[in-house]
């Protein structure tokens, strides 16, 4: 039976007796469906349950509750030797006194493979990371990032279903990590694997994604391309982690249809398109990304606040304005320097209107 | 003067070695010069040797033909002493094998607890070394007598209606000596368990090794400094061992050890004595030499 989704988890619990003998829930009813081809991103701060989650599915854990499955087969109990899938570790636990060859090989030659096969394939497999030649090095032997396509070859090698990867770029300094990242997208799409990957980089998930799923405290808070997590974030939580996000603080006035005004208090009144229904007098926070702020160019038929610049950080593509309002609340704007020579549109201490249109923040609860 | 000191390398390197170098070099090489000398000459009519020194390979000869002595009966078996060394060799190798067989485990299971309890059970594993060795081989000389703790047990118990031949034997001298080694086999496997990266093991097994595989070719292999270690750590003194099998074997064992004791006590002959020594020390080099040069740097970190 082939099936859609390469692995699956139904409803998974994990549960570790911490040091001091009570139960932390690393994962809490987790659900996520991954589909088959997919470059899909565990994405949360540490200690988030993404980690635990991606063990369970090479089997380094068991789930406490729930199921896993691997192209539609129960694995939850399975050990971790006889699942169809690889890891990439996060310090890539080659093995030191094997060389190059023998780490590629490993996988093979625990199938049973002939020793000229081997041989053949592990240069193939070289090839592929861009490191012909070095059959007889030793991990000692490689840099970071030497290692790092070692480690992949090593996995790859094996044509797993689904390929498993633990943060495998943070050891790696930012520039070979930007590399590495367009690299591991390239080769993903070359392949056709199923990539699961755990990141806490929240700009390293949104390069490389297919689809993301963010988790904070064992809970996968919202599943979905990186556009919609990032433009349409399910919560406060995601709005924050991914990208920056002002968060303004007021008071639901009324709702007309999909339009929503807000009482900000001491500021004024803004007017958000959402699709929720809201009761008036309902404490909400507007998050609104940077970007979407304009400084002193207003909106027709937006919203346009009067406040002033407490701050003003020149950081070469962009200039960063602080603005509070009148009643207290303070946001960032991010305008792009796209002007020559001119960069910077008020002053510490100006008078501006900050501006948005209808539709561009995000009226959010929790 | 200080000053003139401290620029002088070659003198502060001196002046930090020669405390040591020559404690070594009066009471180690020193006498070995003289076990030496003694190797060659004929041994005196009341122990000691003959003076003036009368210069002979006999003791040498003697090792490997039992039977050149002129007292020596009709009944002599000419490689007497070759199959006292093989016998040697062999207990040595079994208890070198039941230390490291025994002693594994233990490291493994003790480098996987948490702190507080590794270093509680290390200590338990060190406290031994704390008391006299001949205390506690008599100590164990009283678990396995006839009438010792563990026959009065099993005859308590109804398992057994006579009790045990366990003293005075074979297995005697093996137990005492696996007893009295185990930690030195502990200690340095211990060292290389604990350093050792599990998630190597997980790599293993993520890459289709069943866990004894991976232990094969993965953990073994990168614990095997510490095991080999172990290895010379234990044969080494073991094969020279005469304590416990005079102990433990009631005089009924016979090992190099207790032979060459008993060449310098009752039988008075001392250049006999000194061949001994010399070749089973000769032996342990040329094994050591063996092991150091067919194993890698961190065998020797590990030692």
């Amino acid at each position: 039976m082939t099936n859609e989704f390469a692995v699956e988890m139904r409803d998974v619990v994990k549960q570790f007796i911490t040091p001091e003998g009570g139960i932390l829930a690393a994962v809490n009813h987790v659900t996520m469906q991954i589909k088959d081809g997919e470059f899909f991103s565990l994405l949360g701060p540490s200690g988030c349950g993404k980690t635990t989650s991606l063990r369970m599915i090479a089997g380094f854990e068991l789930p406490t509750e729930g199921s896993i499955l691997i192209h539609g087969k129960e694995m939850s109990q399975v050990p971790a030797f006889q699942r169809p899938v690889n890891t990439v570790f996060q310090q890539y636990a080659l093995f030191p006194h094997m060389t190059v060859e023998q780490n590629i090989g490993f996988g093979l030659e625990m199938k049973g493979v002939s020793r000229s096969e081997r041989s053949r394939r592990v240069s193939e497999a070289l090839e592929m990371v861009r490191l012909p030649g070095m059959e007889m090095r030793r991990p000692k032997q490689l840099s970071g990032g030497q290692q790092q396509r070692i480690a992949l070859a090593r996995a790859l090698i094996n044509k797993p279903e689904v390929l498993l990867l633990d943060e495998p770029l943070g050891a790696l300094d930012l520039k070979l990590r930007k590399e590495m990242q367009l690299e591991l997208k390239t080769l993903q799409r070359e392949v056709g694997i199923t990539f699961i990957y755990v990141t806490h980089d929240q700009e390293e998930a949104l390069t490389m994604s297919d689809r993301i799923a963010v988790m904070s405290k064992g809970v996968a808070l919202q599943i979905g391309k990186p556009e919609e997590v990032y433009e349409r974030p399910a919560n406060k939580f995601v709005a924050d982690f991914i990208g920056e996000t002002n968060f303004i603080d007021g008071v639901v006035k009324e709702q007309d249809g999909s339009a929503v005004e807000v009482e900000l208090a001491g500021t004024g009144t803004v007017c958000v398109e959402s699709s929720r229904t809201f009761t008036n007098g309902q404490p909400v926070s507007v998050a609104v990304r940077p970007e979407k702020l304009r400084l002193n160019s207003e909106v027709q038929d937006g919203n346009n606040l009067t406040g002033r610049v407490e701050d003003v950080i020149y950081i070469g593509t962009d200039t960063h304005y602080g603005v509070r309002f009148a009643g207290g609340q303070k946001v960032r704007i991010r305008e792009q320097n796209v002007n020559q020579g001119y960069h910077q549109l008020s002053n510490q201490g100006d008078e501006v209107t900050v501006s948005f249109t209808r539709n561009s923040p995000r009226i959010l609860t929790d | 003067m200080l000053k003139f000191f401290r620029r002088k390398r070659s003198l502060q390197l001196f002046s930090l070695i020669s405390p040591g170098g020559l404690w070594i070099l009066l009471f180690f090489n020193l006498p070995l010069l003289i076990v030496l000398f003694i190797s060659f000459v004929e041994r005196g009519r009341a122990g000691s040797i003959k003076l003036p020194p009368v210069y002979t390979l006999e003791n040498y000869r003697q090792l490997f033909n039992a039977c050149s002595s002129q007292f020596s009966g009709p009944n002599c078996d000419p490689f007497l002493y070759i199959s006292i060394f093989g016998h040697s060799a062999r207990i040595a190798l079994v208890v070198t094998f039941w230390c490291i067989a025994l002693g594994y485990p233990l490291s493994y299971f003790i480098s996987r607890q948490k702190q507080v309890w590794r270093d509680a059970l290390m200590i338990l594993v060190i406290i031994p070394f704390w008391t006299n060795f001949l205390v506690r081989t008599y100590a164990l000389k009283e678990v396995l007598a006839t009438e010792g703790l563990l026959n009065s047990f099993l005859m308590g118990v109804h398992l057994i209606n006579q009790p045990l031949d366990l003293l005075f034997n074979e297995f005697a001298v093996n137990v005492g000596l696996i007893y009295g080694y185990l930690p030195f086999a502990i200690l340095p496997m211990y060292a290389s368990i604990e350093k050792f990266d599990y998630s190597l093991m997980e790599a293993a097994s993520d890459l289709g090794a069943p866990p004894w595989r991976a232990f094969l070719r993965v953990m073994l292999p990168m614990t095997l400094p510490g095991v080999i270690a172990a290895l010379v750590l234990v044969f080494v003194p073991v094969v020279g061992a005469f304590i416990t099998p005079d102990i433990m074997g009631g005089g009924k064992i016979e090992m190099i050890g207790t032979l060459i004791n008993r060449q310098f006590g009752v039988s008075r002959n001392w250049p006999f004595g000194s061949a001994m020594s010399l070749i089973l020390m000769l032996m342990v080099l040329i094994g050591v030499t063996f092991y150091f040069r067919s194993s890698s740097e961190e065998t020797r970190r590990a030692m």
